[in-house]
């Protein structure tokens, strides 16, 4: 039975969450915007907070069960998605650099055997596959796996690499048969200090400075066998591939509210600063006599409880073993680029106080950018929506 | 208590989606464009709409009706399907619920005596409301009509718009203006100083009769107000839920419809829909359809569990009545010069999808 009101739990969630992220994020989040690519040490006390949780295997093609009356399941998905929106509201450069908490750490728990579980389980993992000339193609990507024995041997250059710095093992894409297309991709946990594996150099950046983002390059770089992820057989199908990539349905939810988080936080804050200047903001008024300000901030919260909706869905039906590709791809499309237009025009409608290092409104609009951008763009997001509804293939959509 | 969130339907609710999907399927799709341009819709099947039982269902069974409550989140999956079919039809085909709900859940119990038995007919019984008024910037909260107390009476004058099926209708519910809130009067039809003007012209909902209708010391009895100074409130969160409900309808047939017409049409030796700049305007209308219908969802949620539910109804409706101008917008524009063509449904989507913003109180959940 449809019911979207928050439930007590979430709220609960919520409410806890939120006094972290104000109470440990907001006073420091100026502060690591300005020491770029400095660890925030304040954050190890969230070593023992699970962002991450290891997701359910679900069978693929799992349809929803609208017919028979199913208890809906409380799962990790919807705790995540609500966790990262809170925390995000507080910082999401922050919330990058939660240890242990890495895109590496998503696809180590994912795919992961026990015994790579057991080795890798309670490291920081970055994840590692956008290359120079491979970004939204990443079956394009060109690092190999050479086997050599009990070894295998890596080249190549990543560039990107969310945690570069910060993290202890590092995920890394690579193809052991160019031959074979997206079929030769695999992925391979590389540890630092692995003899070969070096970090080039960490990148300026626009935003979510707090993030050290960087380059590695691999030159003979020779890991253990058993650390490739996942089956290590060339099958002549993308099964493979579309394997890994479906780890992406449960992270792309994440960056959504990762999304939903810094524009919450950019809307609030307009509206306390209108509030001060004398504005009542009442749900009972019509859009067609209210000042601009009133209205656009209006359409802006309504389109923050859109992107939050979508994403909750995408999300809940992760919980409820239901096959999400496409509801998670318009999560994080509606999401990723309401994030960026909303804080823009916070700060527009704030003025110099949006302009002004003084107030975070300029940093959560540089901030809230990456959002269209990593874990596939905006326009690979329409793509991926767009196949899926007008059922056509990559060939017949280009 | 709030215990479990979900967004699957329930068997009931689908059911219930199944056989209006059905029913607009087998009697407006085909029909709504005559019906568009006789400016006249085929009454058989509103009543087939009415023998379904949604509006009797609401009535309690000491009044005749068949006592089942009623669900806000089952009648936004109702007036969803109506207006995917047309909203000249949903508003038409609901159009008494607009005066039940009211008596069933704020009337006294010589009110509901009165009203309710009436609605318990085997054939669709016409009564309405009257909220709109025609002016520029118009606010619900504070309307030009006003009632004023005389005695044991209420004085009612001003002048409301597209009163639908005014001149049928032997009762409707008249927002009025008293002591600094909007209230509820309910009116006989007969009522001396009530004046059924011509039919309006509209630039939409072409096979929905509608009216102006003037009250001009239009004198009523005091025990015709409904409900105290908080019954608006409880009224305009239910009503803008449904135009959100209604606009979701608009734009998901917009969106289907424009989906199929690009995989279709060929252009440049191939089908439109393998431009990125078509197909994508097919994802974003896909996605706010879906964005449209959560927010109606959660409003109606809230309604249902009897929470306030002052923000999700008006933010359900501000974002519905933007993205239904732009989704009916993207309909015609993929259609090209074919979609400004009445031929094509798109713009008679375009022209309805505009009232959604525009207008309050055309329908209830
Ligand atoms: C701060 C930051 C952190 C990151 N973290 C990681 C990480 O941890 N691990 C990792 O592997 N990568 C990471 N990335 C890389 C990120 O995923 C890529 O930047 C992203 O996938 C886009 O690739 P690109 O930058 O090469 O852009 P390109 O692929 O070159 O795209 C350029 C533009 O073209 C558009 N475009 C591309 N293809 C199409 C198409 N077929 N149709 C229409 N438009 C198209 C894109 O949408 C974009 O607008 C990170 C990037 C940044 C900036
Ligand atoms: C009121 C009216 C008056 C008109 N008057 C005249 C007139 O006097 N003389 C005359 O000759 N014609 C006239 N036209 C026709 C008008 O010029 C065409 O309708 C217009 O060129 C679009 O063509 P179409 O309708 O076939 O749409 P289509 O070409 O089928 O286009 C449908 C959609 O696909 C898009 N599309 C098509 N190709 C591509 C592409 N390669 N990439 C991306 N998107 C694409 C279009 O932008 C549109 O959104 C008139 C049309 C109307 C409605």
């Amino acid at each position: 039975m449809i019911q979207l009101v928050t439930p007590d739990y979430i709220k609960t969630l919520q409410d806890n969450m939120h006094k972290l992220a104000e109470g440990v994020l907001r006073p420091i989040s100026r502060k690591y915007d300005e020491a770029e690519h400095e660890y925030p040490k304040e954050l190890d006390m969230f070593r023992g907070i699970k962002v991450m949780a290891r997701p359910k295997k679900k069978k693929e093609g799992e349809s929803s069960t609208s017919g028979e009356e199913k208890k809906p399941k409380r799962g990790a998905n919807l705790g995540m998605v609500v966790t990262i929106e809170e925390m995000c509201w507080g910082d999401a450069a922050l919330l990058l650099s939660f240890p242990n908490a890495g895109l590496g750490n998503a696809a180590i728990l994912a795919v992961a055997n026990d015994e790579q579980l057991e080795r890798f389980g309670n490291k920081w993992a970055a994840m590692a596959i956008t290359e120079p000339g491979a970004g939204s193609d990443s079956g394009a990507i060109t690092t190999t796996a050479t086997r050599d024995g009990d070894y295998w041997i890596l080249n190549g250059e990543k560039i990107f690499v969310t945690c570069a710095d910060r993290s202890e093992v590092v995920v890394v894409w690579a193809t052991v048969d160019k031959k074979a297309g997206k079929a030769g991709i695999k992925s391979f946990v590389v540890e630092k200090g692995t003899p070969g594996f070096t970090l080039e150099h960490l990148e300026h950046k626009l935003g979510i400075r707090a993030s050290d983002t960087g380059t590695f390059v691999l030159s003979d770089c020779r890991i253990p066998y058993n650390n490739i992820l996942g089956d290590p057989e060339v099958k002549m199908s993308t099964e493979g591939f579309k394997g890994v990539m479906k780890t992406f349905d449960n992270t792309r939810p994440l960056v959504a509210s990762m999304a939903t988080g810094i524009a919450r936080a950019a809307v609030e804050f307009t509206r306390e600063q209108y509030e001060k200047k004398g504005y009542a903001f009442d749900y009972k008024k019509n859009l067609s006599n209210v000042s601009a300000v009133e209205r656009e901030w209006y359409l802006m919260d309504a389109n923050v409880e859109a992107m939050r909706l979508l994403t909750w869905r995408a999300a809940w039906m992760a919980d409820n073993n239901q096959f999400n590709n496409l509801e998670a791809s318009m999560a994080k499309a509606k999401a990723g680029r309401y994030a960026t237009l909303i804080t823009q025009r916070c700060s527009e409608l704030l003025g110099p106080v949006g302009y002004s290092t003084q107030y975070l409104a300029e940093k959560w609009m540089r901030d809230s950018k990456i959002m269209d951008i990593f874990e596939g763009t905006g326009q690979i997001q329409h793509l991926i929506i767009a196949r899926n509804v007008l059922e056509m293939s990559s060939k017949e959509l280009k | 208590m709030v215990e479990e969130i979900s967004f699957a339907l329930s068997e009931e609710q689908q059911m219930m989606q199944d056989t209006v999907r059905q029913l607009v399927q087998a009697n407006v799709i085909d029909a709504i464009h005559q019906w568009d341009e006789n400016r006249l819709l085929d009454k058989q099947a509103v009543q087939k709409f009415w023998e379904l039982g949604i509006i009797q269902s609401m009535i309690p069974e000491e009044y005749g009706g068949y006592g089942m409550g009623s669900s806000p989140v089952l009648h936004t999956l109702v007036l969803e399907e109506l207006a995917f079919g047309d909203m000249a039809f949903a508003v038409y085909a609901m159009l008494p619920a607009l005066f039940v709900l009211p008596v069933v859940n704020l009337g006294s119990t010589e009110q509901k005596e009165k009203y309710l038995p009436e609605f318990c007919k085997e054939s669709f019984v016409p009564a309405t409301l009257a909220v709109n008024e025609l002016s520029v910037g118009f606010d619900v909260w504070n309307c030009e009509t006003k009632a004023e107390k005389k005695g044991n009476t209420y004085v009612l004058n001003g002048k409301k718009c597209f009163v639908p099926l005014a001149d049928e209708a032997k009762h409707m519910i008249v927002i009025a203006h008293y002591e600094g809130n909007p209230h509820l009067f309910i009116v006989d039809k007969d009522t001396k100083g009530l004046s059924v003007g011509e039919r309006e012209k509209n630039c939409g909902w072409w096979a929905l009769p509608t009216f102006e209708v003037t009250f001009e010391n239009c004198t009523i009895p005091e025990i015709n107000k409904l409900g105290d100074e908080t019954a608006f409130n409880w009224l305009i969160q239910r009503t803008r839920t449904a135009m959100a409900a209604i606009g979701t309808g608009i734009s998901r047939a917009s969106y289907e419809y424009s989906k199929k017409y690009a995989k279709e049409r060929q252009q440049f030796g191939e089908p439109i829909a393998s431009r990125q700049s078509i197909a994508f305007m097919i994802a974003e209308m896909a996605y706010e359809v879906d964005a449209m219908r959560l927010l109606t969802w959660k409003a109606a949620s809230a309604i249902e569990l009897g929470m306030d539910a002052n923000r999700e109804s008006f933010l359900a409706k501000i974002y519905a009545g933007e993205m239904t101008m732009k989704l009916t917008d993207y309909g015609v524009q993929i259609l090209g010069g074919h979609g400004y063509i009445r031929d094509h449904p798109v713009e008679r989507y375009y022209r309805n999808g505009r009232s959604i913003a525009i207008c309050e109180a055309m329908a209830i959940i």
